[in-house]
C-alpha cells in the first residue's frame, strides 16, 4: 500500500514515544552534565564531576553489589528453571503443557509489589516462617530472615523465574527429538545426550533467559528497598535517592545514564552473538 | 539387562524432575497462597493462626484513603489503556504491513521502553516534567503509563499480523468493500484477540506499576499500590494483606477473563459463517 497511511498510522506512535521518551531520556543526559545547587536546585555545568563521582569507592561499591546479585540471581533462576522447562518441554503429558506453563507465567501477571510483600510477611521476625520455628520450639529467638542479602536474593529470583522458564522451554520445545534418539542409540548416556545434544541445542533460549533475569535484576528497585536491610543499597535504590531524599537530580542522572548504558551494551552484545549464530534475538 | 537397568533410570530420573517441578511451583503458589489465607486471620500481631475473620476487609471498605487509592488506580488504567491500546494498534498495523519511513529506528523506538530500567524511566519522566514545569498530577501519571505501555501494545498487535491472511483483506476489496469497510468489518476482528490482549497488558501493568508512578505521581494522585506501598513502609497489618487480596482477585479475573474472550473471539472468526455475514 501506499506509504501515507503508514505515515499517518505511526506518526502518533513517534509522537508519544518521542515526546515523552526520547525527550526526557535526553533532558537526563543533559542534568547529567550540571551541577547540583542547594536544596536540589540545578547549577548551569557543563561539568563530568557527576560522573567522576561514580568511580567513588562507596558508590562503586554499590554497582559492585548490585552486580553481585543480579549474577546470584541470573545463575539460582537458572537452576531452579531449567529442570522445569524441561520436565514441561519433554517429558509432561502433551495436553497438560499449556496449563503447566500458565501456571509458570499466572505470577507474573500479578502485582510485584504485592509479592514482594509476600515474602515480608514470611520472613519477618513475627512472621511466618519465625513463628512456625518458634511454635515448634526449634528456636526460642527469631532468625533474622527480613532486611538481609538472602531476602532480597530470594525475592528476586522469585519475580524472575518464569522470565527463565520460558525461553528455555520454547528452545526445548522446538528440539529435534530424533536427534536425542539417534545419540541414544550410537550409545550416549542420559548425560552424554543431555550435555552434548540437548543442551547446546536449547542455547538460545537459555541465553535469551539469562539476559532476561539479568537485566531486570541490575535496575531493580523494589526487592532491595523492601528486602533488603539500610546497609543492602543497590543501584536502582542510590537512583531513587538522588531524586528523591538526596535532592542531587544530575547526580542521580549520571548514574542512570551509567546504568542504561550498560544495560544497552549488554543487549547489543547479545543481539550481536545472536546474529552470529543466526538466530532472531528475542 | 543393560537397557532394562537405563529404563529404570529414565524413569527415575522422569520422577526426580516432576518432584523438582513440584517444588518450584509450590515456591510460586506458597507466598501468594500464605498472603491470601491470612488476610483472614483473627491474629493482628504475629503469623499464628487464631480463627478466621472477616474484619480487615471491613476495615478495608470504611478506609477512604483506600477508596480513594482505587479510585485513581482505575481511572489511570482506563485511561492509559484506551489512549496507548489505540496508538499502539495503529503503529503494530504500520509496523507489520507497510513500508513505514525509518522502519529499523521505529522498531528500535519500540523497544527502548521494554528495556530501559523502570527506575530510569521514572526519572527521565520527571526530570521531563520538572523542566516543563509541568504540576505532577493523575495527568503526569497517565502520560507516564501511556509512555512505557505503548511498545507492548505494538510489539504484540504485530506479532499477530505477521501470522495474517492478507488475501481475506483482498478479496473483501474486490468485492467492493471500501477500504473501512474492508478494515472494521475484516482486518480487526481478525486482530481483535491480539488488540484485546494488547489492552490487557496495559491495563495490568498500568493498575500494578509502583516504580514509575512514585516518581510522577504528585499529591493527591495516589495510586493503590502506592498506597500499599506507604502501608508497608508504615507498619505490617492484616489489612495490608487484604487489599493485596483484592489486588491479585482482580488481576487473576482480568487474566482469565482475556483469556475466555481471545478464545472465543477466534472460535467466531474461523467458524463457518466468516467474519461480518
Amino acid at each position: 500500500m501506499k506509504s501515507r497511511p503508514a505515515f499517518l498510522l505511526i506518526a502518533p506512535c513517534w509522537l508519544v514515544l518521542g515526546l515523552l521518551f526520547l525527550t526526557p531520556l535526553a533532558i537526563m543526559l543533559w542534568l547529567s552534565f550540571q551541577q547540583a545547587g542547594l536544596y536540589g536546585a540545578i547549577d548551569p555545568g557543563p561539568t563530568l564531576a557527576n560522573y567522576i563521582r561514580c568511580v567513588e569507592p562507596g558508590y562503586v561499591a554499590i554497582c559492585a553489589r548490585s552486580v553481585w546479585i543480579a549474577v546470584a540471581t541470573t545463575l539460582i533462576c537458572l537452576l531452579v528453571s531449567y529442570p522445569v522447562a524441561y520436565y514441561i518441554a519433554l517429558k509432561a503429558r502433551p495436553e497438560r503443557k499449556n496449563l503447566l506453563l500458565a501456571l509458570v507465567v499466572i505470577p507474573f501477571w500479578t502485582s510485584f509489589l504485592v509479592r514482594t510483600y509476600a515474602w515480608m510477611f514470611i520472613l519477618r521476625d513475627q512472621g511466618v516462617i519465625n513463628s512456625l520455628l518458634m511454635s515448634l520450639g526449634v528456636i526460642h529467638e527469631p532468625l533474622t530472615l527480613l532486611y538481609t542479602p538472602l531476602a532480597v536474593m530470594i525475592g528476586q529470583v522469585y519475580a524472575e523465574v518464569p522470565f527463565m522458564v520460558l525461553p528455555i522451554y520454547v528452545s526445548l520445545e522446538k528440539l529435534d527429538r530424533s536427534l536425542l534418539e539417534a545419540a541414544r542409540d550410537l550409545g550416549a548416556g542420559a548425560a552424554a545426550a543431555f550435555w552434548r545434544v540437548t543442551a547446546p541445542l536449547a542455547m538460545p533460549g537459555t541465553v535469551a533467559g539469562i539476559v532476561l533475569v539479568f537485566i531486570p535484576s541490575l535496575g531493580t528497585f523494589i526487592t532491595p528497598d523492601l528486602l533488603g536491610g539500610a546497609k543492602g543499597m543497590l543501584v536502582g535504590n542510590l537512583i531513587q535517592n538522588q531524586f528523591g531524599p538526596a535532592l542531587n537530580k544530575p547526580f542521580g542522572s549520571a548514574v542512570a545514564m551509567g546504568l542504561t548504558a550498560f544495560v544497552l551494551a549488554l543487549l547489543w552484545a547479545y543481539a550481536t552473538w545472536a546474529r552470529r549464530r543466526g538466530e532472531e534475538a528475542l | 539387562m543393560n537397557t532394562e537397568r537405563g529404563m529404570r533410570n529414565a524413569e527415575r530420573g522422569t520422577a526426580a524432575l516432576r518432584w523438582f517441578s513440584w517444588l518450584v511451583y509450590a515456591f510460586l503458589y506458597a507466598p501468594i497462597a500464605v498472603l491470601v489465607v491470612f488476610s483472614f486471620n483473627s491474629e493482628r500481631q504475629t503469623a499464628v493462626w487464631r480463627g478466621f475473620t472477616l474484619d480487615w476487609y471491613r476495615v478495608l471498605f470504611r478506609d477512604a484513603a483506600i477508596g480513594n487509592a482505587v479510585a485513581n488506580s482505575v481511572i489511570v488504567a482506563a485511561a492509559a489503556t484506551v489512549i496507548a491500546t489505540v496508538i499502539g494498534t495503529m503503529a503494530g498495523l504500520a509496523m507489520a504491513r507497510h513500508e513505514v519511513p525509518g522502519k529499523r529506528a521505529t522498531r528500535s523506538l519500540l523497544y527502548l521502553p521494554v528495556i530501559v530500567p523502570e527506575i530510569v524511566v521514572g526519572a527521565a519522566l520527571v526530570s521531563l516534567f520538572g523542566f516543563l514545569a509541568m504540576r505532577l498530577s493523575l495527568t503526569t501519571v497517565i502520560l507516564a503509563h501511556v509512555a512505557f505501555s505503548i511498545s507492548y501494545v505494538a510489539l504484540v498487535v504485530r506479532a499477530r499480523l505477521a501470522c495474517f491472511d492478507r488475501s481475506l483483506e483482498e478479496a473483501a476489496m474486490d468485492l467492493g468493500a471500501t477500504r473501512w469497510q474492508t478494515f472494521s468489518r475484516v482486518t480487526l476482528p481478525l486482530i481483535a484477540p491480539g488488540v484485546m490482549a494488547g489492552a490487557l497488558l496495559v491495563f495490568t501493568l498500568s493498575i500494578d506499576d509502583y516504580i514509575i508512578t512514585s516518581f510522577v505521581a504528585g499529591p493527591g494522585a495516589t495510586t493503590l499500590p502506592l498506597q500499599i506501598y506507604w502501608m508497608v513502609k508504615t507498619g505490617i497489618t492484616p489489612e495490608i494483606n487484604a487489599v493485596s487480596t483484592l489486588l491479585l482477585a482482580v488481576t487473576i479475573v482480568l487474566i482469565a477473563a482475556a483469556q475466555r474472550l481471545q478464545v472465543a473471539r477466534r472460535s467466531t472468526v474461523f467458524s463457518d459463517r466468516g467474519p461480518g455475514s
